[in-house]
């Protein structure tokens, strides 16, 4: 048995699709979703944990990458460092999941973790560089 | 009824001032009217915390022996200018460490730059200090390479000619084809987002927009510590489009400041890379404003949704100087989180932070209320609306050959 957890994007015309559930069936896989955003402007992204054995991961990896579906593996985690995030609000367009938002009343900018698709694009775009890769 | 500022920092002497934030201000005059809250108040207190471009330090690292005159010096390993004198620098927040591939791969990710060097200075982090000079009979030592720290400088002074910009642009990208790379932050194509910079109801010179109490001379906090305005700042603009209120409706008013980085918070003095751009330095800067009549009372208690900001493409319009705004907006439309622009929500994102904005305002008002803050009279008040002062773009004229 193998297990990895990958990211999983795919096009808007693709969301209605049930990869996951497709993949356990036919390849024997067991899943666990940990983190899922589909938003109507952008591309649906989840983060999925998959269980098998190496054949068959394999195999129903190249089955999704056929379907559209971008696949990535998640090796790394990006973390912030909560002392140099200065609250100013550089990074809440950019990240594709909320992860990074703001809260009304105080202004203050929150990171929620569980959101977070490590996809890295708020990393180079926070001026006091507060989100980082961690390996 | 007015008041003075001897008046007022006389109260600061006996702790019987009042102070409020420019936040709670609102509430004042709304319950109060501005009769009334001119009657209660004494002083306001704002605070803005954002990048700010035209920022640097002078420093004196002292002499050597023998000695040595300046012609090139670097500051771990970013330029920093020496046509002062032997041993005096001036370290810019927007130089960039030599070597850097800036940006030979577009967008240049910018790790480190004179901001950057503020920033571990004020810290109390040791910096690497490289001189390289031509010699002189009374400087004749040619190269230096040493640790200095602040707390052996005999000068160490933030100097910024422009900070604390009164209002300013909403950047957006209406290109189709391509996200760009600004120093207002990455802005998506096809209006994908717009992000501001200001503090909005809470910026020193939202409150104070004809500069009445901010002036040459004026005390104000400034990364942490105290420090003084010395100027208006480079590209002041009193002349612009004003609403009603008479906040203007796009950048208009800055401040030259000065202060005494060895009594600075590295909190408050933040080095920041712009992807794309280069880097800069975040300042925490904040005024204390005197409620001298009415008139201060009503100015000081402006709203978010009373200022308006010009919304810029920064795609095209910026960068070529072409079209006007395409719209306006205001910052509690901003704040909400997204605006409506050509009949789309566009989101929103900015560069200057109001929790931090907030907690300068309050701290400044706790230095008043402790004592440890008193108000100065500006020795002379900068150009204003009437001043006819405006601000003037480049007019280019060629450059004939010289004649030998
Ligand atoms: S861009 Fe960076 S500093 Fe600014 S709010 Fe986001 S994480 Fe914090
Ligand atoms: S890496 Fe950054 S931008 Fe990407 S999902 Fe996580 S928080 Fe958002």
């Amino acid at each position: 048995m193998a297990s990895r957890r990958v990211v999983f994007r795919y096009p808007r015309h693709l969301i209605d699709v049930p990869v996951v559930s497709h993949l356990a069936r036919n390849y024997d896989l067991e899943f666990n979703i940990l983190r899922a955003n589909i938003t109507p402007q952008s591309e649906g992204v989840m983060v999925v944990g998959l269980e098998g054995s190496e054949e068959n991961l394999r195999q129903g990896l190249a089955w999704a990458r056929d379907q559209g579906v971008a696949v990535q593996p998640l090796e790394r985690d990006v973390v912030r460092d909560e002392d140099k995030c200065t609250h100013c609000g550089a990074c809440i367009t950019i990240c594709p999941t909320q992860a990074l938002y703001r809260i009304a009343e105080t202004q203050e900018v929150l990171f929620d973790s569980d959101r977070c698709i490590a996809c890295e694009l708020c990393v180079p775009a926070c001026p006091p560089r507060a989100m980082q890769v961690k390996f | 009824m007015a008041k003075t500022y001897q008046e007022i920092n006389e109260k600061i002497r006996r702790g019987e001032v009042v102070v409020v934030t420019a936040e709670e201000m609102i509430d004042v005059v709304e319950e109060d009217g501005p009769a009334g809250a001119a009657e209660k108040v004494d002083v306001v207190t704002t605070g803005t915390f954002g990048p700010m471009c035209s920022s640097g330090a002078v420093l004196n690292f002292g002499h050597s022996t023998p000695r040595i005159k300046v012609t090139q010096a670097w500051l771990n390993d970013v330029p920093a200018y020496g046509g002062l004198a032997a041993v005096d620098l001036y370290v810019g927040a927007t130089e960039v460490v030599e070597g850097d591939p800036l940006n030979a791969q577009h967008p240049g990710e910018f790790h480190y730059g004179g901001g950057h060097v503020i920033q571990e200075l004020i810290a109390g982090k040791d910096v690497r200090l490289r001189v390289v000079a031509y010699g002189t009979d009374c400087y004749p030592r040619k190269e230096l390479d040493t640790w200095i720290n602040i707390a052996d400088l005999n000068e160490c002074t933030l100097l910024n000619p422009r900070n604390c910009y009164q209002n300013y642009n909403v950047a957006v990208n209406v290109s189709r084809d391509r996200d760009i790379y600004t120093y207002m932050g990455v802005l998506k194509q096809e209006l994908g987002n717009a992000n501001y910079c200001s503090a909005g109801q809470l910026s020193p010179l939202m409150n104070d927009p004809y500069y009445r109490t901010i002036g040459i001379g004026t005390r104000i906090f400034l990364g942490g510590a105290q420090g003084y305005v010395f100027w208006p700042g480079t590209q002041h603009d009193p002349t612009v489009a004003r609403a009603e209120n008479g906040v203007p409706k796009g950048g208009a008013g800055t401040l030259s400041v000065v202060g005494d980085m060895k009594q600075m918070d590295a909190k408050w003095v933040v080095g920041v890379s712009m992807y794309g751009y280069g880097v800069s330095l975040t300042v925490g800067v904040g005024a204390a404003i005197p409620i001298l009549d009415e008139e201060m009372a009503l100015y000081t208690a402006v709203k978010d949704e009373d200022i308006v900001a010009p919304i810029v493409d920064y795609s095209r319009g910026y960068p070529y100087n072409e079209g006007g705004p395409l719209g306006y907006a205001n910052y509690k439309q901003l704040r909400s989180g997204s605006i409506e622009l050509d009949g789309k929500q566009v989101p929103t994102g900015s560069l200057s932070s109001y929790p931090r904005a907030r907690e300068i305002a309050a701290i400044l008002k706790d230095w008043i209320q402790r004592g440890e803050f008193y108000l100065t009279e500006p020795v002379q008040l900068l150009p204003s609306a009437d001043s006819g002062r405006a601000f003037k773009a480049l007019r280019e004229r060629p450059v004939q050959p010289e004649v030998v």
